[in-house]
């Protein structure tokens, strides 16, 4: 069959750079500015929008994603601006899903109306942690119970709200790690994205790290056994995993990030932001330059705000595919796989990962197991291997 | 042809860095031998690993011309002899090719152990020696103490010793004068048959396989036949020469004489160091004594680290066998490790070498499996068995006993260092023969294993005395000892490349090492490993890896697909330097890393 990027629908990411501290675990291109012009901003992001529905007219939009950096540091009407925008050049399927991600301060929260005004129905909350020394030793600016009080808001203003929180923490006990997990799910929440610490190069955590100054992390069984907890707590409040660190009650998956686990398309707007965009027959992979400075320079010469693109060859466009799908509990299609791969799996090497315990095949799919979802890298290494 | 009285034969017996090859140098560039501009330095050292490593492999030969204060013109022969421990019976054939020696000791360092194993070599060649003392203008020079030193560690007299320095040529004259005055003239019988001792052979692109011989009785001939005595094959002499170094024409050599000839030998290896030369008819009755087969000592496997260069090694090593009949090989099949080669060298060095110049010049990436000795099996039929490879040990219930190659280790040390080297040797089942002082430095004899010297005794040498000790051994005997072989398993099955001969009362503690350090060097299976040595169907050692339970990425969006992408690639390529043993796939790195002990 003929891959089909519809199957993964269609979004668009725009991306705020800008927070007002940087967090010493966080990787992510975001920056502290003292003063931003957001009219500017909004101006580049209009204009990125009208270059790009040039190129792909007509697509129906599944999903908008607000990224940062800290996106609910924008201007209410900047974000207003933008979805306008976004209405006018395509169409949105009805059940168009427009994420916000905030920190969860009292000023923010003070904002959350006038998004719901622009269109958001979604926010997606920094949260991290529910104890106010784990707070402050990942540098995050707020309280517990400034979230919480943020939460409540949230809850009042959008049909649909989730939150972060980051787990296998210095000095963290499972026990410790299980009660806080409880006093999250007792929110009414019904999407909790749970991510394992990881020390990312190039990050204030991994110079602590080399300098042996971040202590108490835990080894590989430790990491385990808390991702196993977490699973297990989870499963039990109804809240079961959707994808590798994501958990929904049935309904409430995040539509744009299911996007670029399906591998559908979408664009990326705004700095360092990238995109995929299938053309043809060919599948391009787009990058805007990381500086916000040189980004909104670009564009406000009149210029693409993009690197040049690159076209992934059928093996990328594969591994691409493994890498994303896999993470998924539902898995990934069978015919779709081999619609890229050219030919299937390798018998052996699906009996050796089926009798290993990591993947189950059925309906016409491969999906990894909740085993297979912890050790992920080797069930993808091994089935990209049997697949070549 | 020369008068027997107005040659002079004779070689340089020196330690590594002690300024052999530059005195080479300066006696021929003094007495013109090669003109200036042809002057590189340490011309004699022709392979680039010889003139790296400041070391000489092969035998090299010069004839210099010297006119003496005397009036008359001399011919000197010097023959510049390998001088490391692995070329030993090498060395002692070029020893007798001579008549003479001159002893060089750098007189800021003292005598050093090679130089004493290589003077006693001169002295069993019952040599006239004339100690010469170099480096004499560097301020640390302590030429009455050096003097003393060879005095009562060698027995010589030095009150003669003769001080230069062959960097700037101070002395040199009268190191040429006392090769004439102080080195005796060669005897021989020009109308005997002809009796020639072959003392080196290589292989020259042009010409064939070149040799080297000193003729001792009779004359040889342009368009001789003559006869290889030990291996009875018969030549025509197409080219003779003397050596200067370039080959020079010569009509005939007589007796006390050396040079080179080429006979349309196709490989270095039908000729044999130590053999006789005579001629086809009328040669002589008896051999001259000493001939010894080369017997390598030291055993390793290598395997290319790319599969595919298997034949590039196997060409690789034809062509270095050509040059160098003492390095044996074999095709060997390791589970481990694919197609590769056992292969047996004179020693450790020569071990070295030989893998450099594979690495080097043919651009091979090589595993090297852990260097093991001969080991004798006496079987209980009463057969005796050689073993190379640990891996081929028979059950044991048809051994009797197996006995191990003994050396006799002479090490010279700072006295500081003392207590650190007899800890080593004691260490590694060492017996102190002897333990002496010159001044600060002490010499201590040990006799030891084979195997535990083979297995990173000198690393280990150096790195306690900062390396200031200095090491040389002779091969002793063969002796019993309590030695069982050591397999390593991983996941039950026995990694062949990783088999070793150890002896008993070791066994645990290498074991011990053994599998600690495999748990460290293999990557995490999705199932536990069990990593056990044992000998025969007895494990002495256990250590488990577990299973991989965890390793995935906690985030990844639209932004990491293109890194996660690159990180697979790398995974991938990761992968393809693993070897695949039986499910569990082992890093080549293991193989190496695991053989490095500590102690």
């Amino acid at each position: 069959m003929q891959e089909d990027w519809r199957d993964g629908g269609f979004g668009i990411y725009v991306h705020w750079p800008f927070c007002q501290s940087k967090c010493p675990y966080c990787d992510f291109n975001s920056h502290v500015a003292e003063r931003v012009d957001q009219s500017r901003w909004l101006t580049a992001y209009l204009a990125e929008l009208d270059r790009l529905a040039a190129e792909v007219p007509g697509r129906l939009v599944n999903a908008v994603f607000f990224g940062g950096g800290t996106p609910s540091l924008m201007q209410p009407d900047v974000v207003a601006g933008v979805l306008e925008r976004i209405r006018k050049l395509w169409p949105q399927a009805n059940d168009v899903e427009v994420t916000l991600e905030a920190n969860p301060g009292s000023i923010e929260a003070g904002r959350f109306r006038a998004y719901r005004e622009g269109g958001v129905n979604r926010v997606s909350m920094g949260m991290q942690a529910m104890r106010d020394e784990d707070l402050r030793r990942l540098g995050r600016m707020h309280r517990v119970a400034e979230a919480r009080a943020a939460f409540d808001i949230a809850r009042d203003c959008f049909d649909r709200v989730s939150f972060d929180l980051i787990y296998a923490r210095q000095d963290q006990s499972l026990a410790d790690w299980r009660a806080e997990l409880d006093e999250a799910l007792a929110m009414a929440v019904d999407h909790l994205s749970l991510y394992q610490l990881t020390v990312e190069e190039g990050t204030v955590f991994a110079e602590r790290f080399k300098r042996g100054q971040l202590r108490g992390l835990p080894d590989e069984d430790k990491a385990a056994d808390f991702y196993e907890v977490t699973q297990e707590v989870c499963g039990a409040a109804g809240m079961q995993a959707y994808e590798v660190s994501n958990h929904a009650r049935p309904g409430a998956e995040s539509r744009h990030n299911q996007v670029y686990w399906r591998s559908g398309d979408w664009l990326g707007i705004g700095p360092g932001a990238h995109g995929r965009l299938t053309l043809g027959s060919r599948r391009w992979t787009t990058e805007a330059p990381r500086a916000p400075g040189e980004w909104l320079a670009t564009v406000g010469r009149g210029l693409a705000g993009e690197l040049p693109r690159e076209a992934l060859t059928p093996g990328e466009r594969l591994d691409e595919f493994l890498i994303m799908g896999l993470r998924l509990s539902e898995g990934i299609a069978l015919d779709r796989m081999l619609g890229l791969a050219g030919k299937g799996l390798r018998a052996d090497i699906q009996a050796e990962l089926e009798s290993d315990g990591l993947i189950l095949m059925g309906n016409g799919r491969i999906a990894t197991t909740e085993r297979g979802r912890l050790v992920l890298n080797h069930v993808i290494r091994r089935i990209s291997e049997g697949l070549s | 042809m020369t008068q027997l009285s107005h040659i002079r034969n004779f070689s340089i017996v020196a330690h590594i860095d002690h300024g052999k090859s530059t005195l080479a140098d300066r006696l021929i560039q003094m007495t013109g031998t090669v003109a200036q501009r042809d002057m590189k330095a340490q011309l004699l050292d022709s392979m680039d690993i010889e003139r790296e490593r400041g070391i000489t492999i092969k035998a090299n030969t010069v004839r210099i011309e010297y006119p003496a204060k005397d009036g008359q013109t001399y011919i000197l022969n010097l023959i510049d002899t390998p001088g490391h421990v692995d070329f030993a019976y090498e060395v002692s054939r070029s020893m007798r090719a001579v008549e003479g020696s001159l002893l060089v000791v750098d007189a800021s360092q003292g005598v050093e152990a090679q130089t004493l194993a290589n003077v006693y070599q001169a002295i069993d060649a019952g040599h006239d020696i004339v100690p010469v003392l170099n480096k004499i203008d560097l301020p640390a020079a302590e030429p009455d103490r050096v003097k003393a030193q060879i005095e009562d560690v060698i027995g010589l007299d030095a009150s003669d010793a003769i001080p230069i320095s062959a960097k700037s040529g101070l002395g040199i004259p009268d190191v040429l004068e006392a090769i004439v005055t102080r080195l005796p003239a060669p005897h021989g019988d020009r109308d005997a048959p002809l009796k020639a001792m072959l003392v080196d052979s290589w292989y020259d692109a042009y010409l064939g396989v070149v040799v080297m011989i000193r003729v001792m009785d009779g004359v040889i001939r342009k368009g001789d036949r003559v006869r290889m005595m030990q291996t009875n094959a018969v030549y025509g002499i197409d080219k003779l020469a003397v050596l200067k170094p370039q080959m020079v024409d010569i009509d005939e050599l007589g007796p006390g004489e050396i040079g080179v000839f080429t006979a349309s030998i196709k490989q270095v290896r039908d000729t044999r160091v130590g053999d006789t030369i005579t001629h086809e008819r009328k040669g002589c009755d008896a051999p001259l004594p000493g001939f010894k087969p080369a017997q390598p000592v030291v055993f390793c496997g290598l395997f290319p680290v790319d599969a595919a260069d298997f034949e590039n090694l196997r060409d690789a090593i034809e062509k270095l066998s050509l040059n160098d009949a003492s390095f044996s090989s074999e095709m060997e099949t390791s589970a481990a490790l694919g197609f590769g080669f056992r292969c047996g060298f004179l020693g450790l060095l020569h071990l070295e070498v030989i893998r450099d110049r594979l690495e080097r010049e043919y651009d091979l990436d090589l595993i090297t499996t852990a260097p093991s000795v001969v080991f004798k099996l006496h079987m209980k039929d009463g057969e005796v068995r050689d073993l190379h490879n640990p891996a081929d040990m028979p059950d044991l219930t048809y051994v009797d006993h197996i006995e191990e190659p003994r050396i006799k280790a002479t090490i010279m040390v700072p006295d500081d260092y003392l207590g650190d080297i007899l800890k080593l040797c004691q260490d590694r089942r060492g017996i102190q023969l002897d333990l002496s002082y010159a001044g600060s430095r002490a010499m201590v004899v040990y006799d030891l294993p084979l195997a535990e010297v083979v297995f990173d005794f000198y690393d280990r040498l150096k790195s306690v005395t900062k390396g200031y000790a200095s090491f040389d051994y002779t091969i002793s005997e063969y002796r019993e000892d309590f030695l069982v072989k050591m397999s390593i398993l991983v996941n039950e099955e026995p990694v062949d490349a990783l088999a070793m001969m150890v002896h008993r009362d070791r066994a645990e503690a290498r074991g011990r090492a053994m599998v600690e350090k495999l748990k460290e060097l293999i990557p995490r299976h999705m199932f536990k490993i069990p990593i056990q040595a044992a000998i025969g169907a007895r494990v002495i050692a256990r250590e488990t890896l577990s299973a991989m339970r965890k390793d995935v990425t906690a985030k990844c969006y639209g932004g990491d697909a293109s890194r996660k992408r690159k990180l697979l690639d790398k995974q991938k390529a990761g992968k393809k330097k693993m070897r695949q043993f039986g499910k569990v796939e082992i890093p080549q790195e293991a193989f190496i890393s695991a053989l490095k002990m500590d102690g």
